[in-house]
């Protein structure tokens, strides 16, 4: 993020715009980004239309009505991703979950940066031992490796959809943080803050109007890296049974669903996964393209 | 480099206070009675009240932490309340698994990254190249907890080639570690390659082709040598990422180590027994880090010298 000459003529808006510009036309150019994006949108239409579905049922299909006479079928004409062991229709019930692995996915990630960004911001402005603070927290959250942390928040609050939300969000909230307080750093150095601040601008409004719209594209980048992150947590704490519950559509408690009959229909286990591996591949070939187009040092 | 270790220790005791402190006050500052969340909601009067006494929960608060301090310092973790056998007997009968089961698939990562990762930096843009790069984004995309499924799926129920469950024969092995393993491979190999791409455009590799330096020693001696340094750092994090995935792997795999032994505790309402593990667990976590960080050092100063 290089701060030219001609920047301190702009308004916080017209720099945000700006740099929303520059980052497009980067973007474009990478296309394997490109397709992670394009794959995404089209996921959050199917996702969006799935939910309005699974409530007013205008397609008329059922991802909840139990078949006993036609369990652990494989893939057929009739049920194309076979169904499960209550005899529901797997590809429905993929259909009406997606709303949720994406929904509780976006959830947590906003969480995540709606504390972790301020303290971020307020640790890298502020330093001293406003920094000290704040850094050592974030220090002892990040000493439980992976899902350790969200596991155990979730093992006292217990497993629900909402529960597993904040517990992947609090797990994720130190990433933010690190990231947001080093962007910080750099950005309050700059000679025009100094600037800003020699004409009399309070803390609040270099904080929101320089500070914030300067250090977006790393609180962006990190979004869309976290976001593949979180997508796999809360699949994987619902898969232990720990997350969100059944019956809900949730792909990986519909993997923990499917792992008991393994022997019987493999497939039960096979459509929730590939879809998981689907969101999760398209977030980081857009994280991968978002960090490319956003971090100058490694643009060639 | 006497000093940077003291200095690392020294930042390492807040973090670790900090580890003791939430592992203890996270049941304790959630709004509801420890003692009732342990027991169940369910649970009769008299078994609330049993888990209270016993835990000393009718203690201050700051009283509670210092004896759990005090106890863990010595290692001793409480006992199981299913059980009553001490939750460090529980822990040491289960560590080794964990472990070997982390140094396995640690080294199997490593292994396959590097070779993915120098294929690919050697042969650049071509055909293998891309192939690998595709492969690695699916290793990284893919919940390890699925993988595993689908290895069992494949060479244990279609094939007949591996056991699909427990941990102590190779055969038994090979799954978990493929399973553990990919994702960091796939990190190892994007890493090394673009490392390796960055040394190799470097001046002292020039130099060195135009000494006439046979391609494969300049490759070998030259770059890899450089290139390996970030691949360390990141092959010591998975190490200890390692360490929680196997919650998910040990799942899947039904393998008896630490990481099982947290999820059946967390079903059984055992609490000390989950507050024990996920502290030797964040403690191991802090320790790989620090060793981490001075190798980093270390190697780093090397290359200064040079």
């Amino acid at each position: 993020m290089s701060q030219n000459n001609g920047y301190q003529d702009m308004t916080s808006t017209q720099l945000l715009m700006k740099n929303i510009k520059e980052f497009f036309g980067r973007l474009n150019k990478n296309k394997a980004a490109m397709v992670g994006f394009y794959v995404l949108v089209i996921l959050f239409f199917i996702a969006v239309f799935g939910y309005l579905d699974a409530r007013f049922g205008w397609l008329g299909i059922s991802s909840t009505k139990t078949n006993l006479t036609a369990r652990l079928e494989g893939p057929s004409a009739e049920f194309l991703f076979g169904t499960d062991h209550m005899g529901r229709d797997i590809l429905y019930r993929i259909f009406h979950g997606m709303h949720i692995t994406l929904g509780v996915g976006f959830a947590a990630t906003f969480l995540a940066a709606l504390v972790g960004v301020p303290l971020g911001i307020l640790a890298g402005y502020y330093g001293k031992w406003i920094d000290s603070i704040i850094m050592r927290i974030m220090d002892v959250l990040l000493a439980f490796p992976g899902i350790l942390l969200a596991l155990f928040i979730v093992s006292i609050l217990g497993g629900s959809t909402i529960n597993v939300t904040i517990a992947v969000a609090i797990s994720a909230v130190p990433q933010f943080a690190r990231i947001v307080r080093g962007s910080t750093l750099t950005t309050k150095n700059l000679e025009y803050i100094d600037a800003i601040r020699a004409l009399g601008a309070k803390d609040f409004k270099i904080i929101f109007q320089h500070i914030l719209p300067n250090i977006m594209s790393p609180i962006i980048v990190n979004t869309s890296i976290f976001l593949a992150s979180a997508v796999l947590s809360i699949a994987g704490l619902s898969f232990l049974g720990l997350g969100v519950q059944p019956p809900i559509p949730e792909w990986g408690a519909m993997l923990n669903d499917g792992r008991n009959y393994m022997y019987q229909a493999g497939h039960i286990t096979f459509f929730p996964g590939m879809m998981i591996v689907i969101v999760v591949l398209a977030f980081n070939l857009l994280g991968d393209g978002l960090r490319d187009a956003l971090d100058p040092k490694l643009k060639n | 480099m006497i000093r940077f270790i003291t200095q690392r220790l020294i930042q390492l005791i807040p973090v670790l206070f900090g580890v003791t402190i939430l592992v203890f006050g996270i049941l304790h500052l959630t709004p509801g009675d420890p003692a009732l969340i342990m027991a169940g909601e369910s649970a009769p009067e008299a078994t609330v009240n049993a888990i209270r006494r016993r835990l000393g929960l009718d203690n201050p608060l700051h009283i509670q932490y210092f004896d759990f301090l005090k106890n863990v310092l010595t290692l001793d973790f409480g006992t199981s309340i299913r059980d009553n056998i001490p939750v460090s007997d529980h822990i040491s009968a289960r560590f080794f698994i964990t472990f070997e089961l982390a140094v396995i698939s640690t080294a199997f990562s490593i292994f396959a990254g590097l070779l993915v990762g120098i294929v690919s930096a050697v042969w650049k843009y071509s055909f293998w190249d891309v192939s690998l790069m595709v492969i690695t984004l699916f290793g990284l995309s893919m919940p390890n907890f699925w993988l595993g499924l689908m290895l069992i799926q494949w060479f244990s129920i279609n094939l007949g080639w591996f056991a699909p469950t427990g941990w102590g024969n190779p055969n038994q092995m090979v799954l978990p570690v493929i399973a553990l393993g990919t994702a960091g491979a796939a990190i190892i190999a994007r890493m090394t390659r673009s490392s390796m791409l960055d040394v190799i455009g470097q001046d002292y590799i020039r130099t060195a082709r135009a000494k006439g330096v046979k391609e494969r020693s300049v490759i070998f001696k030259h770059a890899l040598k450089n290139a390996l340094i970030p691949v360390v750092t990141v092959a010591g994090l998975q190490f200890g990422y390692f360490l929680s995935g196997s919650v998910l792997t040990e799942s899947v795999f039904a393998i008896n180590g630490l990481g099982r032994l947290i999820i059946d505790s967390i079903f059984a309402r055992d609490f000390p027994v989950v507050q024990g593990t996920v502290l030797v667990l964040a403690v191991m976590f802090v320790t790989v880090n620090f060793l981490v960080d001075i190798t980093y050092k270390f190697l780093n100063k090397r290359v200064d010298l040079n």
